[in-house]
This record gives C-alpha cells, sequence and structure tokens, in this order.
C-alpha cells in the first residue's frame, strides 16, 4: 500500500491539447478516491498517468516514496481494471487472474493457491476453469477485479468498471467493489463519471472539468459546501437549482430577492458567508437544492416562500419530485449547463431559457416533497425554502460566496 | 347474392390468383436461381472429374476419349509409372521442405510485421505501410527477373535458400495481419502491460493467440501460394535434385517428343499434387472463429 502524489501535473497531448492541468492532489495511504466528471475532464488520462500508460509531459507523481514519472508500468506495482474488462480471451478465468504471476515468476504451487483465494473473494471458485467468453458481464467484471487483487499491488486503478454494467448488477457490484477494497485496504483511485458511484463508493471524491481540479473533498462537503457553481451542478440528483437572487439590506439583516420574492437570509447564512456583505444590491447565482424546498406549511418560522406552478409530479416512492414553475431568472451559464448530467434536464433548461426571454422570467425548480405532499398538477403553491441551506455563487466567476 | 356480395368474392379470388401467381413467380426465379449456380458448379467441378478419370485410363482411351468420365479399362498404370519411373518422391520432398518452411516462418514474419506497424510508434511507419501497399500492385511475373539477378548475385542460386528466402515474407500477409492486429482492443495488451509483460510476451502470449484467425488466413495462403509456385522455382533452381512438384509436372507436360501426350501419368502427377492442399482447407474451415469473443464489452 502507498500514498500516491499529483505534483503539478499537466498531459499535453502533440496537438497542444491539455488533458490535464497543473494537478495537485493526495491519496493517502488506503484511501478510496473517486475522479468524478463529465467526459473529456481529464479523469481517465489522469488515471493511465499514475498507471504510466500516458506520460506526464509536466509535473511529478509519486507512488509512496517513488517518483514514478519515467518507470514502466510493471515497475509501478500497480493494477488496473478496465471498462471493457479487457480479459485475456483465450485462457481460463484461472489463467487470467494467474497471468500476472506467471510473468512475476511466482512458483506455481504458491500462484494456485493464491488464484485459489482470489476466486474466493470475487466468488468465481466454480468457475476457474471457464473461458471468459462463457462468463456474464458481472462475473467477467469480477474476473477483472480478480486479476488485480491476486496482485496484491500497491495500487488499485479502476476506469469506470461498473459502466458496462445494468443499473441493478452496477449497485451490486458497487457495494462489492467497496467491501472488496475495504476487506484489502489498498489504496485505489477510481474514475467515473457518474456522480451517484462517486458519492457511495469515494472516501474523497476529486471533480475535474476541462482538466481542471474543481474540488477534492469527502462527498457530504462537496454535496452541501460546493466550491462553484459547476461542483454544485453536477453533485446530486437531481440537480441543485440555480436561479438569480438580487441582495438587499433589510434593517439590520439582508434579504435576498428572487423574482418578486423576499427571501430574508437568516444569521447564520451571514455569519457562515460574511462576503455576502459585500454582494449588497447586486445580483448574485442562487443555488437550492430540491430537498430545501417543501411544500406550502410544512415547514414554518423562518417565513420564506416562493411561489409558482407545478408543472410536473414524478411519484418515486418514497418521495416525489415536483416541477414547479416560480417567476425567476433561470442562471444558464456554461458551468450550469455542463454540471449537468442529465442531458435532457439541460435541453429542459434550454427550451425553458428561451421561453423566459419570449414571456418574460420563468424558472422551473425541482422539490423533492414527501409521499405524503398533496400537490396536483397546474396547481399554484407557496413552495416554503429551507432559508439556511441557501448557496450563494459569484455570478462571472462561478465561485462560491463565503469568507 | 347481393351484388355487393359478389363483388367481395370476386375480390378476394383475384386476390387469391395473384397470390398464386407471386408464388409461382417466385418458384421460378428460385429454379433459374439454382440451375445457374448448378451449371457453373459443373463448369468448375468437371475439370477435376476429368483429372481423376483421366489418371486412370490407358493412354490410348485417354487420346481416343480425353473427356469420357469413365475410365475403360480402368488401371493404376500411370501411378505405378509415376512412382516408379519419375522422381516423384524426390519432387514431393523438395515441395514439403520448401513449403513447409515458407510457411511457418511467413506466418511468423507477417505476424511480426504487422504488428509493428498496427502497434509500434516509430519514424517512417506510414511510409514504411504504403510500400509495402504498393508493392501488393506489382505483378509477381515482373519481379522474376530482378529476383534472378539478386539470388545469382548473392549466391544462393540453385539452392534451398534461394527457393525459400524470396518467399518469407509477402506484403498481402502483412497488410492482412496489420489490420487484424488494430481490430485487437489495446485495453487487452494494455492490462498486460500492467501485468509485467513485455513487448514480444504481450504479442506472443496474448496477441497471437487472439489473431488465430487472421494467422490460419496467412497459414493457408502461404501453404498453397508456395506448394503451386512455379515461376519462381523456374527462375531460382536448375539442378533437377532440387525440383519441386510444380515444376516435375511441369517437365511432364512439356516432355519431349515421341513419348505420346501421356496425359494419364500427367494427371495422376496433379491429382496427387493437389491432395495436401484440399486436405488443408478441410482442416482449417472448421478453425476460422473469432477468438477473441470475451475479451472485452463491445
Amino acid at each position: 500500500m502507498a500514498a500516491i502524489t499529483f505534483d503539478n501535473v499537466t498531459k499535453t497531448y502533440g496537438d497542444g491539447f491539455r488533458a490535464v492541468s497543473d494537478l495537485n492532489l493526495d491519496v493517502k495511504d488506503g484511501e478510496f478516491v473517486v475522479f468524478v466528471g463529465p467526459s473529456g475532464c481529464g479523469k481517465t488520462t489522469a488515471l493511465r498517468m499514475i498507471a504510466g500508460l500516458e506520460e506526464v509531459s509536466d509535473g511529478e507523481i509519486r507512488i509512496g516514496e517513488r517518483v514514478v514519472n519515467n518507470l514502466p508500468p510493471r515497475d509501478r506495482d500497480v493494477a488496473m481494471v478496465f471498462q471493457n474488462y479487457a480479459l485475456y480471451p483465450h485462457m481460463t478465468v484461472a489463467e487470467n487472474i494467474g497471468f500476472a504471476l506467471r510473468m512475476r515468476k511466482v512458483p506455481k504451487a504458491e500462484a494456485r493457491t493464491r488464484i485459489e483465494e482470489t476466486a474466493r473473494i470475487i466468488g468465481l471458485v466454480d468457475h476457474l476453469d471457464r473461458k471468459p467468453r462463457q462468463l456474464s458481464g458481472g462475473q467477467r467484471q469480477r474476473v477483472a477485479m480478480g486479476r488485480a487483487i491476486v496482485r496484491e499491488p500497491q495500487v488499485f486503478l479502476m476506469d469506470e468498471p461498473l459502466s458496462n454494467l445494468d443499473a441493478k448488477l452496477r449497485v451490486q457490484m458497487r457495494a462489492e467493489i467497496s467491501r472488496i477494497q475495504h476487506q484489502l485496504n489498498v489504496t485505489t483511485v477510481y474514475v467515473t463519471h457518474d456522480q451517484v458511484e462517486a458519492m457511495t463508493m469515494g472516501d474523497r471524491v476529486a471533480v475535474l472539468r476541462r482538466g481542471l481540479l474543481q474540488q477534492f473533498d469527502v462527498p457530504q462537503n462537496l454535496y452541501e459546501r460546493p466550491d462553484n457553481l459547476f461542483v454544485a451542478s453536477f453533485i446530486g440528483s437531481p440537480s441543485m437549482n440555480v436561479v438569480e437572487g438580487t441582495l438587499a439590506r433589510d434593517g439590520d439583516g439582508i434579504v435576498c430577492r428572487i423574482g418578486p420574492s423576499l427571501l430574508p437570509l437568516p444569521p447564520k447564512i451571514l455569519s457562515a458567508r460574511p462576503a455576502l456583505e459585500g454582494y449588497v444590491e447586486r445580483a448574485v447565482a442562487v443555488g437550492i437544492r430540491p430537498e430545501a424546498l417543501d411544500e406550502p406549511g410544512r415547514r414554518d418560522g423562518d417565513g420564506g416562500s416562493l411561489r409558482g406552478v407545478v408543472r410536473a409530479i414524478e411519484a418515486l416512492g418514497p418521495e416525489q419530485l415536483a416541477h414547479v414553475e416560480v417567476e425567476a431568472k433561470p442562471v444558464l451559464v456554461e458551468d450550469v449547463l455542463e454540471g449537468l448530467v442529465d442531458m435532457e434536464e439541460a435541453e429542459d433548461l434550454v427550451e425553458i431559457m428561451a421561453e423566459a426571454e419570449a414571456e418574460g422570467e420563468r424558472a422551473l425548480l425541482v422539490a423533492r416533497l414527501d409521499a405524503s405532499a398533496r400537490v396536483r398538477q397546474d396547481e399554484t403553491l407557496d413552495l416554503s425554502v429551507d432559508l439556511g441551506r441557501l448557496h450563494f455563487f459569484d455570478l462571472d466567476s462561478g465561485e462560491s460566496i463565503r469568507a | 347474392m347481393s351484388d355487393s356480395t359478389a363483388t367481395a368474392v370476386r375480390k378476394q379470388s383475384r386476390a387469391l390468383t395473384s397470390d398464386v401467381r407471386a408464388v409461382r413467380r417466385r418458384r421460378v426465379g428460385t429454379a433459374v436461381t439454382y440451375g445457374f449456380l448448378c451449371a457453373l458448379a459443373i463448369v468448375y467441378i468437371f475439370p477435376f472429374l476429368i483429372a481423376i478419370a483421366t489418371s486412370f485410363k490407358t493412354e490410348p482411351n485417354a487420346t481416343a476419349y480425353p473427356l469420357g468420365l469413365v475410365p475403360d479399362p480402368v488401371t493404376s498404370s500411370a501411378y505405378h509409372e509415376l512412382f516408379k519411373d519419375q522422381d516423384f518422391f524426390l519432387w514431393v520432398k523438395n515441395s514439403a521442405i520448401v513449403t513447409l518452411s515458407v510457411t511457418f516462418l511467413r506466418v511468423f514474419l507477417d505476424s511480426l510485421a504487422g504488428y509493428a506497424l498496427a502497434r509500434l510508434r516509430f519514424r517512417g511507419r506510414a511510409a514504411a505501410f504504403t510500400t509495402i501497399v504498393a508493392v501488393m500492385a506489382v505483378p509477381g511475373v515482373v519481379l522474376l527477373i530482378p529476383k534472378f539477378l539478386i539470388i545469382r548475385q548473392i549466391g544462393i542460386y540453385d539452392t534451398y535458400y534461394g527457393m525459400t528466402i524470396p518467399l518469407l515474407v509477402d506484403a498481402a500477409g502483412v497488410f492482412i495481419m496489420k489490420n487484424f492486429f488494430e481490430s485487437i482492443p489495446v485495453s487487452v495488451e494494455e492490462s498486460a502491460r500492467i501485468d509485467g509483460a513485455s513487448l514480444f510476451r504481450i504479442y506472443w502470449s496474448i496477441v497471437l493467440p487472439m489473431a488465430r484467425p487472421a494467422l490460419i488466413t496467412i497459414f493457408i495462403l502461404s501453404f498453397q501460394g508456395s506448394w503451386n509456385e512455379l515461376g519462381h522455382f523456374i527462375i531460382s533452381t536448375q539442378s533437377t535434385s532440387l525440383n519441386t512438384l510444380t515444376k516435375g509436372v511441369a517437365q511432364l507436360a512439356s516432355g519431349q517428343l515421341g513419348v505420346g501426350n501421356r496425359f494419364p501419368l500427367k494427371l495422376a502427377a496433379s491429382v496427387l499434387m493437389t491432395i495436401p492442399v484440399a486436405v488443408l482447407f478441410f482442416i482449417f474451415q472448421r478453425q476460422i472463429m473469432n477468438t477473441s469473443a470475451g475479451a472485452v464489452k463491445e
């Protein structure tokens, strides 16, 4: 086991394209770190640089104390699981798992024991003599894991290992990989574009965009304290609602005006985000998580609400998602659009933007309501807002407004 | 029966008639297609049948009825003569030596070159590949004289070396192998690299077994090509002790005057010569299959 350090790492391709820019990041010994971001963000390139499959253009990568920039892959003591499994089709499961041991000239008896032990961990003891084509997708995935496990490497690298599995199997394997990683306690870097996978599996998550590290933190902090609009929109499903608001002074306090509604900011917010003072009489991007919106009357006391018309309701069983159209200007900067994983959502937003321009300013907010909430389509209601959970971002830079 | 019912019945019967017609038209079409294919098959098979039949004829019978499919009387004297009076076994030995060495070495060298062109990044790679493709466009006959001159110059004329070395690599084989290697997912090789395999180990233990269909193709093409090769052996050898089957049979075919047309003898040699290639095809046609199934999720 070993820590991994990225020290100002940059990857520039021959055509001048910068896949990774000045990446600084520490993965602790035994930690499970997830690189997440939309496609083309540089997450896979970063992973492949650890493996030695891509050269580092600038900066330094260390595994443990060793600088590995110029070490060939086989000398780095890392094992990698590929998105498409990359099994050797002409070898049996046992031979696939044992290939790396054969290359390292591990004595046959010992290799056999290790292969069997690994097969036990991945639950394929009865399939050791089968060829990959005789296995299901999930089983092939396990063989790929097995090939990594048997090596007992310092580092596991996983490149979207679950993206070829169906949804149900993916959830199952997610738990399995986490279990195995905790059992073996091997430093792991896991790449995915699926923020749910990132949030559920990672001890810490690095969010990347266009080759730049946006935020590196534990999942809860990414969710509750996103550093910028991109992270705010990217993490969480459904995504954070982002509308334009204007701050104004009201006696001792500050209020936020969103369309016709006035939301008084509680002292808790102002003390946590003192920089908000500097934004009085200025427009800001206001982020509201779907669960910070509730049906009228559920939340009393802090007195903030947004009036809107229910346009659609999605019943999910334990909860329901209400799409409510409110009078407010949606923030549709690139940071937000790129952060939406769901392309449909992005298309919806663009459509709304066009409509908003035509008919005044309207934004579609998603509210996560309790299953028992009685809301009906086309009903006008006052969504109550949990003012303590509002997020504020600078409209120009997209950065979170805090200290 | 009311008018409308009558119309409906008429319509229905008309529809039925047109259905019947359509079925009949389709049947006629199928019959014509099969007839054509049968005719083609006969055109292809007939010479083989004549060759086999004639090899069992007597010389007068073969001369009198060259196209007859039934030998009368049936005799194996042509085969006896072939084995006894001609150097048939020497020709077989020479052909076997040259064909087997050319085939195995060509499979190996073509795959090495194909792998290098598919995967290694080196200066001049594109130029090398273009040259190889260009060579494919040159007819073999054009190269016979230059080959002869070179073989003479480097001193391997009239030796096994002269017979085999110039056949060891062929542009088409390199081309086929390169294209096949490119279809193998890079991640499989990267995985082997991380597992600790050297470049040659990856080629030998991972890539080659996955390329079995292409290797078999090259194997069959090389075997058939060098077994049936004639022009190259004519320009590279002189002594009769180096005669291959093709050269030996060709000399029979252009035998001296006064010995008759010797159809049964020549065709007996041809029939025997065809057997190895035919057997090879039968063995390998079942072996050609996609061996990369299961490697990666497509």
